[in-house]
């Protein structure tokens, strides 16, 4: 557990998590890259004015990372920084004012598949970079504000923060 | 109280995110703030209230001098949310995951 004590719970800078699923790394894999739309919360987090319908990866270093909209029309989330399937992906997360990538925000999403067992994977999730955002909060103010938007979801969090629930 | 939503009001302001810009790589102090932008110092003094109060800048005394600096609480309410978004997602798909497993499983 190396890596813990590097990236403990002091670190501020990063979210780490981690699930285990019931599946062999290839199928988690793909259901991660290639089947994003049926898991990601779409219907609280989205940043396109219109009804998100799938979340895309472009399966391939510089491939898009973004959303479609029921409209046809696309939203870019981030890039795809590493690309190897099936043990590990890096994705850019940079959501500007605009909704355009904005390279002065590049929060980073690591994603290891690691097998565990002969049907068994462990999941582990970093989101790190995150003080990136004191730059660009205006940004996320403007998407958490949107109605049904992400206010819905940071109120959710904020009530369970403020309940003192642990994560 | 810290939290997101109060630490990203406090952000809404442009000059009050230029001021908290000026912080993220070392203290400084008002005056050292103020210079090179088009604020007074007492206009800085105020932003620098409203950021303290958001959780986002902490203030310590050296002699005469404050000095103010990144208060890492803002940043840490921002990653309680995530955290949190992330605990949802990662279990749909795990969900998700585990379907696709069963259906591709040949029935004995």
């Amino acid at each position: 557990m190396t890596e813990q004590a590097r990236f403990g719970a002091a670190d501020l800078n990063s979210v780490r998590k981690t699930v285990i699923v019931e599946a062999p790394p290839a199928v988690a894999w793909r259901v991660f890259t290639e089947q994003m739309g049926a898991w990601w919360p779409l219907a609280v987090y989205k940043i396109g004015k219109t009804s998100a319908v799938d979340a895309m990866i472009e399966p391939r270093v510089g491939g898009r990372w973004y959303e479609r909209g029921d409209d046809g029309s696309t939203c870019d989330w981030g890039t795809v920084l590493s690309w190897e399937p099936p043990f590990r992906l890096v994705l850019s997360w940079d959501i500007s004012a605009d909704w355009q990538p904005d390279p002065s925000l590049r929060t980073e999403i690591e994603v290891r598949f690691i097998a565990e067992g002969r049907n068994s994977t462990r999941v582990e999730l970093e989101h790190r970079h995150l003080d990136r955002y004191g730059a660009r909060r205006d940004a996320m103010r403007a998407v958490f504000n949107e109605d049904g938007g992400w206010g819905r979801l940071l109120q959710m969090f904020a009530d369970r923060a403020a309940a003192g629930a642990s994560p | 109280m810290i939290n997101a939503e109060r630490a990203m009001d406090a952000l809404g302001d442009p000059t009050r995110r230029l001021v908290f810009k000026r912080l993220r790589n070392r203290t400084r102090s008002v005056g050292e703030i103020a210079e090179g932008m088009d604020v007074s110092r007492p206009a800085v003094s105020q932003h620098l209230k409203v950021l303290k109060a958001a959780g986002l800048v902490v203030v310590r005394a050296e002699g005469a001098r404050r000095l103010y600096g990144v208060d890492t609480r803002g940043i840490e309410a921002l990653r309680g949310w995530l955290d949190g978004f992330w605990e949802e997602a990662l279990v749909a798909f795990k969900q998700a995951a585990e379907r696709e497993a069963t259906k591709g499983r040949k029935p004995r």
